[in-house]
């Protein structure tokens, strides 16, 4: 894909970002994050099925200098997620240069082949495939058959379910939690310098892994997640035990939409869902 | 021996300004109410982080109520309203993952509804009454002690 690192050469050349976030293969050929430096390093940029991590969690994680300027891959999902930093002051329009990928779906694992079975759950509801945001595009995308959104199979199954077996079936995903906060840590939108689990006066979460301290770790991440999620599947991906955290995202998402018409990270003037309030929100369910 | 009647515990969080004021109007005007609810006191609903509730349904509640100022009435002018926008949340994951409305209540009542405030509280714990104790929390956090011991 010539035109990803011939963006990335001009860039690095002219000296308008101090370096690019962006995909690579290793030497066992897995794609994995990189930055390049310097223009030799550009050629080492690569995009594809595999290239499945969101970068834009280093925005913040790499702590961009007030004038400072760096480049950044991303596809549509990842986008979404800049966009949403950016409305939440955690880093400026003008501090980003946005290579938007024209993406085609992401594979799960290194090994799958591109194919409709193996093709990540966030990519079979995904009604963005081009990019919202940016300053230049790379990458064709192919088209491809939309497979089964089996989640949304599953997540209806559960809104069907009574309150006590839905319990039931959660108090079983959590008791895996073994509490490494991986989740949190691939977050893009966990940014928070002192997260709620490492404050102990008072200690809100327990920190060892125990099914009732897990319990409430789960729901508080999940809940700080509320209208602020951009869905990238990340925190489900980057969970040692396989825990299906995406479907209470996906349904804070939902309530997002459903009672305040909102999407998170699609405008960069657009106020923050909970960071602002309308008189005539609903209110049934308040007596 | 007879069976060791059912009493709900119910936390009750409730801004200074206007429900606790309230419900200080119903004890001085001498309404009855029920003795289940445990009251505690915060500055205004927008302080109430939804981390409060899931540690008292941790610690053993029953049933929670949270209550404040009507829209509107706000003594910060724009809490109650950050803090409807979490509710409508808050609510539906906690019912997502199983913890519904029966045992998590919200109302507004003002510092002069002593009487509303006493319907409320009394619907609340009669509510939860009904739903008997809230069993699935103590299982996984007598789970964990089993855990600790062996």
């Amino acid at each position: 894909m010539p035109d990803l690192i011939e963006i990335a050469k001009g860039l690095l050349e002219s000296k308008e970002v101090s370096f690019i976030i962006g995909y690579t293969k290793d030497r066992f050929g897995r794609v994995k994050p990189y930055i390049a430096k310097s223009v030799e390093d550009a050629n080492n940029l690569m995009f594809d099925h595999h290239s499945i991590h969101n970068l834009a969690v280093y925005l913040t994680r790499l702590k961009i200098p007030e004038n400072g300027k760096v480049g950044i891959v991303a596809k549509s999902c990842d986008i979404k997620a800049i966009i949403a930093l950016i409305q939440e002051n955690q880093i400026k329009r003008e501090q980003v240069y946005i290579i938007g990928m024209n993406c085609s779906g992401v594979v799960t694992h290194s090994t799958d082949e591109w194919k409709k079975e193996n093709i990540q759950i966030k990519c079979k509801y995904c009604a963005d495939k081009s990019p919202m945001l940016y300053d230049a595009v790379a990458g064709t995308a192919e088209p491809f058959e939309q497979p089964d959104d089996t989640q949304a199979v599953l997540m209806q199954k559960l809104e069907a379910m009574s309150s006590a077996e839905r319990w039931d079936f959660w108090a079983k995903e959590f008791e895996k939690c073994i509490k490494c906060y991986a989740c949190r840590q691939v977050c893009p939108m966990c940014y928070c310098e002192q997260c709620i689990a490492e404050k102990n006066q008072p200690q809100w979460i327990t920190t060892s892994p125990t099914p009732a301290g897990n319990f409430s770790w789960n729901i508080i991440k999940a809940f700080h997640m509320a209208g602020r999620c951009v869905g990238c599947h990340e925190c489900e991906r980057a969970c040692p035990m396989g825990i299906p955290l995406t479907l209470l995202t996906r349904k804070m998402g939902m309530v997002a939409g459903k009672e305040f018409n909102y999407r998170h990270g699609m405008a960069i003037d657009q106020p923050t869902l909970v960071g602002s309030y309308n008189f005539n929100d609903n209110e049934d369910f308040i007596k | 021996m007879a069976e060791e009647k059912f009493e709900p515990k119910v936390v009750a969080f409730v801004c200074n300004w206007c429900t606790y004021t309230g419900a200080d109007l119903a004890g001085t005007s001498r309404l009855k109410q029920e003795p289940n609810a445990r009251l505690i006191r915060v500055p205004c609903t927008g302080r109430i982080d939804p981390v409060f509730v899931i540690k008292a349904f941790e610690s053993g509640a029953d049933g929670v109520l949270i209550s404040g100022c009507h829209p509107g009435d706000c003594h910060y002018n724009t809490g109650n309203f950050h803090a409807r926008r979490r509710w409508t949340f808050f609510k539906e994951l906690l019912n997502f993952v199983g913890i519904d409305s029966t045992r998590l209540h919200f109302s507004w009542v003002s510092a002069s509804e002593g009487k509303k405030w006493v319907d409320v509280v009394n619907g609340v714990i009669d509510t939860v009454r009904e739903q008997g104790p809230f069993l699935k929390y103590k299982e996984i956090k007598e789970h964990d002690f089993q855990e600790i011991e062996n």
